[in-house]
């Protein structure tokens, strides 16, 4: 095992913190004839060390909003910022945490871990190892470091890649519905565990789920998006206070964020239903 | 292709949460045969044989003719055939010969198969150049190559092991550009955001990610290149160049022999078929470890 001097070298604590910006990002999809707009004049801050968690209805574009922000793919207009600074590629100050699990299946959890950290070469394999064994059984997962990802349970191959996006030390985190797919108990431990580790680092995350109790439990800040083209159309200060646990969910404050941000919710769901192409036309309450 | 899909979803299941304690390497063969597969295995086998020699020689034994089987030498004079010609080394030349034929066609679309495969499938360019006609050529059967291929080449021997070639390449060439394609696209992001190069994205990625597809591909192209070889030595017969192979021995059997040999010469076949798709399941096995453990 580690020694202490070691681990706090090693530890994960951010120093510099990363402010996230996107000014009036839009994204078009189709061509010339068939033109649909998924993402219109989006403006959003996601503020250094805070958890901003983005909530919208199923299918508003939340993946490609993920997308443009990690740099898999290009906004038509506006642009996204991180520190000031305009993102056009990939690279390890953002990584995504992939809805279900995006670990490769042909390495097994140490070598799923290190992998990053590796490809760049920049430090020496021991130290590389070191930092991963470390973060490994931070995760609970030092037993499980020789298995393959089909070996682990949901739970553990979540937390390997929560291991596996910190060893790369982001800037910013981003978490594409991580743990869509758990069962509900995994899914309230990972949560609880990914708070935890949350609230002990502070980095910069950016959070989307389409789970309301899920979205208040996490964040300081929820964002709840329009439907298609998908825009900011509220953001609501979490004033819980921190450490988190379950039992804040059953408060008063607690219900009306829900409530507040149910309510608009099923405005934008209603919105899709009542477009031409949803075919049918709900029946007014 | 089903098959072995099958294989890993039912495996993958029961396995999800995999055995701490990994089974030792002596007690997998015990294990092996003695799991109910293997002995329905047997059973069905001998059954199998049983049902043969009965029906075989319902005839002698009634006076009816079963239809079809009833014209069929029954096993045990089959066995008979096979012990006779067991010493005789022309048949042991015949395994040779085809194995050999099967094997230079075989390799050969590995080796250029798998490459083409995966240029096609990462480079778009070469693919709208390449692929058109690669996808005219593709559904030409190989034997209808077998004129044009004695043409090609100076020895029935080149001949026949280009069509070996022909009946694997293209099999091949379309497992692996299916398999890379079909390569989750988040490992690739995933390996992105790390830093992947785009040749660490290849060598990482791309390629270990399409051995499944690989060896899929490997396992039915081995099953045609038997076929081709065997249908190819039938056609070109057995001439001072090419001559012998299991394939001509059961033409000449058929010809100056007897059933019970063409039968003998049929089994051969689905030994050897067998005992290669047995050797590259192995080699799968051991090139890819993250699958070994469903």
């Amino acid at each position: 095992m580690m020694n202490a001097s070691n681990t706090d070298k090693m530890s994960d604590v951010v120093s510099d913190q990363a402010t996230l910006e996107l000014r009036d990002v839009s994204r078009v999809f189709g061509d010339e004839w068939e033109r649909e707009e998924i993402i219109k004049d989006f403006s959003l801050t996601v503020r250094p060390g805070e958890l901003t968690v983005i909530v919208g209805p199923s299918g508003c574009g939340k993946s490609t909003l993920v997308n443009l922000i990690a740099g898999f793919d290009k906004p038509d207009s506006g642009e996204v910022l991180l520190n000031g600074e305009k993102i056009t590629s990939p690279s390890n100050d953002r990584m995504v945490v992939f809805q279900e699990t995006a670990l490769i299946p042909w390495q097994t959890t140490l070598e799923n871990v290190v992998f990053g950290p590796k490809l760049r070469g920049k430090r020496s394999t021991s130290e590389i190892e070191a930092e991963a064994n470390n973060l490994l059984d931070k995760v609970g997962l030092s037993e499980f470091k020789e298995k393959y990802p089909i070996q682990l349970s949901g739970g553990m191959q979540r937390r390997a890649e929560l291991a596996r996006a910190m060893i790369n030390h982001p800037l910013v985190m981003i978490m594409d519905e991580p743990f869509r797919g758990l069962d509900a108990m995994s899914r309230e431990l990972m949560q609880e565990f990914f708070v935890r580790l949350f609230e002990e680092n502070r980095r910069t995350n950016l959070f989307v789920t389409s789970e309301i109790e899920e979205a208040i439990f996490l964040a300081d800040r929820l964002v709840v998006l329009s439907n298609r083209p998908t825009s900011v159309r509220q953001v609501i200060d979490i004033e819980l206070p921190r450490p988190r646990d379950f039992h804040m969910l059953s408060s008063r404050e607690a219900y009306e964020y829900k409530k507040q941000a149910m309510e608009i919710l099923h405005e934008e769901a209603m919105k899709s239903f009542n477009r031409t192409d949803g075919g049918y036309q709900p029946v007014a309450e | 292709m089903s098959e072995s899909a099958q294989n890993t979803m039912t495996h993958s299941e029961s396995h999800k949460r995999g055995d701490s304690s990994a089974p030792k390497k002596s007690s997998k063969l015990f294990k092996a045969l003695s799991s109910r597969t293997f002995w329905r295995g047997v059973i069905s086998l001998i059954g199998f044989v049983i049902f043969w020699e009965i029906c075989s020689r319902m005839k002698q034994w009634t006076g009816v003719e079963v239809p079809w089987i009833g014209k069929v030498p029954p096993p045990t004079q089959v066995l008979l055939a096979w012990t006779e010609i067991f010493w005789l080394p022309g048949y042991w030349e015949s395994w040779y010969l085809s194995t050999g034929r099967v094997f230079a066609g075989f390799i050969a679309a590995m080796v250029l198969g798998i490459p083409f495969g995966l240029c096609l499938a990462v480079n778009r360019y070469f693919h709208d150049i390449f692929f058109p006609p690669f996808e005219v050529l593709r559904p030409i059967p190989p034997l209808a190559w077998v004129p044009a291929s004695i043409v090609f080449w100076p020895t029935t021997e080149l001949s026949i092991a280009f069509v070996t070639f022909l009946g694997a390449f293209f099999t091949i060439v379309i497992n692996v550009l299916g398999g890379a394609r079909s390569i989750d696209i988040r490992y690739l992001r995933a390996a992105q955001s790390m830093g992947a190069t785009q040749w660490d994205l290849f060598r990482k990625i791309i390629l270990p990610g399409t051995l499944p597809s690989i060896f899929t591909g490997a396992a039915v192209g081995m099953g045609i290149t038997w076929e081709v070889v065997l249908a190819g030595e039938m056609i070109s017969g057995g001439g001072q160049q090419g001559g012998g192979g299991l394939g001509f021995f059961i033409w000449s059997s058929y010809m100056g022999g007897t059933v019970a040999q063409v039968i003998v010469g049929m089994i051969s076949i689905g030994i050897a078929g067998y005992l290669s798709s047995s050797l590259i399941r192995y080699i799968g096995s051991i090139a890819m470890p993250w699958r070994r453990l469903f």
